[in-house]
Parts: structure tokens; C-alpha cells; sequence
């Protein structure tokens, strides 16, 4: 695992989305505690802790899937608040992919693609086909462009949730557990599609438990736990030197195997 | 790894020959057990006993022709589809287009219309179909009240009161399939709102409307309603029933849909959200498309309970398709042919509600893009 080079990243640009003093609660649970997370242009973050941690809710808040009762998350000089064109403005510069893929099932490969460009940005219907045909080459599966999400494999349908949200041609990208619901042999080209968008520069919170991955591709990997953020680091560091003693408990427990 | 063996997938070989052709379907679906033997034979003892001698009364031994009771009087082993015959404008029509032979053209054209419009909808390789339902659905109304209500064009005004027959039938069935669509969805939309007070008036709309019986409903609408109008302010008894059956089919056609809204999963509204498409994008878009799809077998079925239902209007003094072959039935002319006043309008019923059937099933299959090929 260790052989893999790292991705070297350019200089990092000003700060993209600026998360203070947030705090969530589901009910009485409290979810998230004191927040604090800056993430600079051309970053890419790997969020990892147990299940229940908070990782996959905190970054569900950065396009308001979830709603913060306390503090304060603007994306792209952009604050998150009830207003709803505010909400839609965020949520295009936002791309977002999921554990499930979430792919609409009623429309092909090629429909998925173009809807929201198509809706959303204006984009007239011919150059978001365009758009759509040139993200999918980048994923790898032009051919199934006139296919619908259920003739094809999990992994190929992660591809298709990908370009989708690239053809919003967002400046941040939101991974929400993108490999977990996928077979073994199909985790690959899942990953190698992420690499290579990293290797672009694209913006990335990613959370996974790809450790493979995050070596490879992070600037910065986070650990949750109770809903705090634990610990932070490089990724050198943050596997061979944890420093918090929970951090320590759960890599050896998923590095062991 | 120089030496590793290579792997060579088996052939497929043939399925055993007494699992195949007809004689293994019989000895497997209709005599595999002693219990499925037993229910076979009386399944073709009763086929038998009770088949033939109905298409011996019903088409062999019929009376077709005549225009008066005499010839089925002196054949007495056959049913007499003479009175069908001799009053099938009334039983279609009803007593305002059967009085006047001059009119007549109008509800002939309009169903002649409506099948010309609806038969190409049904085959999937005809060209337009948009258009075609955009007709169907929009203009056909249009042209039904020039032509059936009249009133300018030079065509005479039509008695609603004596309107009657097929025709009422369709026309009560047609309204209250084509507004309660729209206004259940909105109603199921509404009902799943986060705005408590859209959400508690869709759930008012929809409890108080279900929990009544059509047939209070109907009533209430024919002598209640003038009650809370001033003297002179009159509704016609017609548009008082199709407003009733539409109150009363939107709040069932909003559960039906409120099924199929259930049934998707968060993940697609959250994708969409995600993707920046807003409330009413994502519910058309998105949304309504899938779920109309998994509630299409309910809805087709609230509709043709609704089509059945229209014989209701008789209690407020309309006489549907039902209550006219039962009419007819009753004539001096015609006494005691009721038998087969009642099975031409149950035919009737059956070929539209089964057509129904059948295309809801279709429309099913074609939208079904789960298969995988």
C-alpha cells in the first residue's frame, strides 16, 4: 500500500468552504459538536471514523442535505442558510455522490447527465449532450450512454453518478462512502475515476475507508468520532503517527485485515 | 506463477426430454397431484355442464333480427337481442338523442372521434402520439360540449336532464378520470408538504372525501347543493354529478399516487436536490415520473371502480348506461327482457374496464426499464 506515490498537488488556492463553529442535533442527539473545517481550493480531504461518527452528516451539510441549527458553513462566499436560492446556489457548484449512487432509474445513462445542465444551468440540449458524451469517455463507459442505470454494474453506475455531477462542472465534490455498497472486483474503477479527477485539481471530500486511497490522493486526512473531529493530518503522518489514542484503536482495526 | 491451471468453463448440456413439449406440460400443471387431478376434472365437469347450453342461448338459438316482440316470443329457446337492437340509440344515447333522429349525428360523431383519437394511442409505433393525447385529452372535451351540449354553431341546445345511456356513462367517467388525475396528484403531493398547513387541509380534503360514499355524495349534491344557493341560481343536475365524482375520484386517485410517492427512495429526491433542481423540477422530473409508474395499477383501478360507479347518478335521477338498458327493459313494448338488457350493459362495462385493464398493463411493461437486455 505504502508503494503508491502520492498525487502532487499544486499550490492550494484561497479557502473554498469555511465551516465554524458548527453544531447539529437529530432530536435530542447531538450529531455534530464544534465543527471547525476550512478546505482551500484544489484540496482533497479523506473523512474516516466508526459508523455513527457524524462524517457522512457533516459533509451532507455543506449542500444543506442536513440542516445545522448552530454555526456558520459558506461555500464559495456563499452562506447556507433557509433561503432556498441560496441553497440552490451552493448546491450547483456542489457535486455530490452517493453510498447508493442514486441514479435516476427512469432516464438513460446519457438523460441522467444532461437533466440538471439541461434545467438548471440553461445549457441548451446539444452541448449538454456534448458535455455529458465527454465526462463519460472520462469514466470510461461512452457505449452505455443510451442504457438505463438498471442494465448496469454497480461499479458502472458509480462511474455514471460521477460524470453526472460533473457535468454541473462543480468546484467542489462531495464523496459520501462512493465504494461501500460495490463489489470487491468493481471498487477499482471506482477509485482509479476519483484519482484522476484529483490528479486535475478538483476540490474533494471524500468520506471512505479506502486508506489505500487517501495515501494515495489526500492533502489531509480527517478522523471523527462522537461527532467531533479527533485528529487531522497528512496522510504520512496520520497513519504512521497517530497521535490520539481512539485514531490509534481504529486504524489498527481496519488496517489488520 | 508458471505453473497454474487454466480454467475451462463446462458445457452446457441438454434439460432431460420428459421436462419438455406438451404432454409434460399437461402431466405437470394439470394432473401433478392427486388434489390438482381432482380439481381439473371438476374444473371440466362444470366447463361443460354450464358453457355450452349459455352460448346455445346467448348466439345459437338467438333472436338478431325483427323490429317488435312477436318473433321472440314465438322462439323462446334463444335470448331476443331484438330489443337491443331496436333500442340501442336509446341505451346508448339516452331519450334526448333517441327521440330526434335528426341529432343523432352528434353522439355517433363524437364516439367515432374518440376511438379514431384513442385506437393509434394504443399501438406503440404510431408517430404523434403527443399530439395525439394532447387532442384526446384537451381539445376532445372541447368538442364534446360543442357538439353533445350544443348550443351555438346552429346546433340546438340538448336537455342535459335527458341525457342518458352509454353516453352519460362516458361522459361522467371521462370528466372525473380527467380532473382527478391532476387534482390527486397535487392533493398527494400536498399531503407529503412540510407545510403543516397545506399538509393538514390535503389530509382534511382526502379523509372527508373518502369516508363519504359516492352515493351520499351524489345525493348532497343534488338536493343539498340548491339549498346554499339563492332561489333562481341553478346548476345544471349534470356538472353537479361530475363535480361530485370528481371531488370524490381526486381524493382516491390522491392515495393511489400517495403509494407510489411512498415508494421511492430518499436517495432520488436527494440526488436531485443535489444536483440544484428545485421543488417543482425535481417532483416532475424526477419524482412524479416514477412514482405514477408504481401506482399505475392502483390508479387504473380507481378509475375503473369510478367508470362502474357513474350508474350511481341513477338516485339523483339520471339514467347511465345501467339504468337505461334497465329502463329499456321496462317498457311496455319490451317487459321481462331485463336478462338481456342487463348483459349487453354489463358487456359494455366489461370491454371498457377490461380495455383499461389491458392498457394499464401495457403502459407498465413499456415503462418498465428495470430489464435488463
Amino acid at each position: 500500500m505504502t508503494t503508491e506515490t502520492h498525487i502532487e498537488s499544486a499550490e492550494l488556492g484561497d479557502t473554498i468552504i469555511k465551516i465554524d463553529g458548527l453544531n447539529k442535533w437529530y432530536g435530542q442527539f447531538h450529531v455534530l459538536k464544534d465543527i471547525d473545517l476550512h478546505v482551500k481550493r484544489g484540496e482533497r480531504i479523506v473523512i474516516c471514523g466508526p459508523s455513527g461518527s457524524g462524517k457522512s452528516t457533516l459533509i451532507r451539510c455543506i449542500n444543506r442535505l442536513e440542516t445545522h441549527q448552530e454555526g456558520s458553513i459558506v461555500v464559495d462566499g456563499i452562506e447556507l442558510t433557509e433561503d432556498t436560492k441560496h441553497i440552490n446556489d451552493v448546491r450547483r457548484e456542489v457535486g455530490m455522490v452517493f453510498q447508493h449512487f442514486n441514479l435516476f432509474p427512469h432516464l438513460t445513462v446519457l438523460e441522467n447527465c444532461t437533466l440538471a445542465p439541461i434545467w438548471v444551468r440553461k445549457t441548451p440540449k446539444r452541448e449538454a449532450e456534448e458535455m455529458a458524451m465527454r465526462y463519460l469517455e472520462r469514466v470510461k463507459i461512452p457505449e452505455q450512454a443510451n442504457k438505463y442505470p438498471g442494465q448496469l454494474s454497480g461499479g458502472q453506475q458509480q462511474r455514471v453518478a460521477i460524470a453526472r455531477s460533473l457535468c454541473m462542472n462543480p468546484r467542489v465534490m462531495l464523496f459520501d462512502e462512493p465504494t461501500s455498497a460495490l463489489d470487491p472486483e468493481m471498487i477499482a474503477e471506482v477509485l482509479d475515476v476519483m484519482v484522476g479527477l484529483a490528479e486535475d485539481g478538483m476540490t474533494m471530500l471524500c468520506v471512505t475507508h479506502e486508506m489505500g486511497f487517501a495515501r494515495k490522493v489526500a492533502n489531509r486526512v480527517i478522523f471523527m468520532d462522537g461527532g467531533q473531529i479527533v485528529e487531522q493530518n497528512e496522510p504520512e503522518e496520520f497513519f504512521n503517527n497517530p497521535q490520539n489514542d481512539r485514531t490509534q484503536l481504529f486504524l489498527s482495526q481496519i488496517l489488520q485485515h | 506463477m508458471p505453473d497454474a491451471k487454466i480454467f475451462v468453463p463446462a458445457p452446457d448440456r441438454a434439460p432431460p426430454l420428459n421436462t419438455l413439449g406438451p404432454v409434460a406440460w399437461v402431466r405437470e400443471n394439470l394432473f401433478g397431484s392427486v388434489s390438482s387431478s381432482v380439481a381439473t376434472l371438476i374444473f371440466l365437469y362444470l366447463f361443460f355442464s354450464y358453457v355450452p347450453p349459455f352460448v346455445e342461448w346467448a348466439l345459437i338459438n338467438a333472436n338478431w333480427t325483427g323490429t317488435d316482440r312477436s318473433i321472440c316470443e314465438a322462439n323462446t329457446a334463444g335470448a331476443c337481442w331484438t330489443f337491443i337492437n331496436v333500442r340501442l340509440e336509446q341505451i346508448l344515447f339516452g331519450l334526448y338523442f333517441a327521440s330526434k333522429p335528426d341529432e343523432l349525428w352528434r353522439p355517433t360523431l363524437i364516439f367515432i372521434l374518440f376511438f379514431a383519437l384513442l385506437l393509434p394511442l394504443l399501438f406503440e409505433k404510431t408517430p404523434g402520439k403527443k399530439w395525439l393525447s394532447i387532442t384526446l385529452l384537451g381539445v376532445f372535451p372541447v368538442v364534446f360540449y360543442f357538439v353533445v351540449y350544443g348550443g351555438s354553431f346552429g346546433i340546438p341546445q340538448s336537455n342535459t336532464t335527458q341525457w342518458g345511456g352509454f353516453l352519460l356513462t362516458f361522459a361522467l367517467a371521462f370528466v372525473g378520470i380527467l380532473l382527478a388525475l391532476p387534482i390527486g396528484i397535487l392533493l398527494a403531493l400536498g399531503r407529503r408538504s412540510e407545510l403543516p398547513v397545506i399538509r393538514s387541509i390535503c389530509v382534511i380534503y382526502i379523509e372527508f372525501w373518502r369516508g363519504t360514499p359516492l352515493i351520499t355524495i351524489l345525493f348532497m349534491a343534488s338536493v343539498m347543493l340548491p339549498l346554499f344557493f339563492p332561489a333562481g341560481v341553478e346548476f345544471d343536475k349534470v356538472v353537479r354529478a361530475m363535480i361530485g365524482i370528481t371531488m370524490f375520484q381526486s381524493a382516491y386517485t390522491a392515495e393511489a399516487v400517495r403509494g407510489g410517492l411512498a415508494a421511492i427512495p430518499k436517495g432520488q429526491a436527494e440526488a436531485a436536490m443535489a444536483l440544484g433542481l428545485g421543488y417543482w423540477k425535481r417532483t416532475i422530473f424526477i419524482i412524479l415520473p416514477q412514482a405514477l409508474k408504481i401506482s399505475i395499477p392502483s390508479i387504473v383501478n380507481t378509475f375503473i371502480a369510478l367508470f362502474k360507479d357513474t350508474s350511481l347518478v341513477s338516485i339523483i335521477g339520471l339514467l347511465d348506461l345501467l339504468n337505461m338498458a334497465q329502463t329499456a327493459a321496462r317498457s311496455v313494448e319490451w317487459r321481462g327482457y331485463d336478462i338481456e338488457g342487463y348483459l349487453f350493459a354489463g358487456f359494455i362495462y366489461w370491454a371498457f374496464c377490461y380495455g383499461m385493464s389491458r392498457y394499464s398493463q401495457n403502459l407498465e411493461r413499456k415503462l418498465d426499464t428495470n430489464r435488463r437486455n
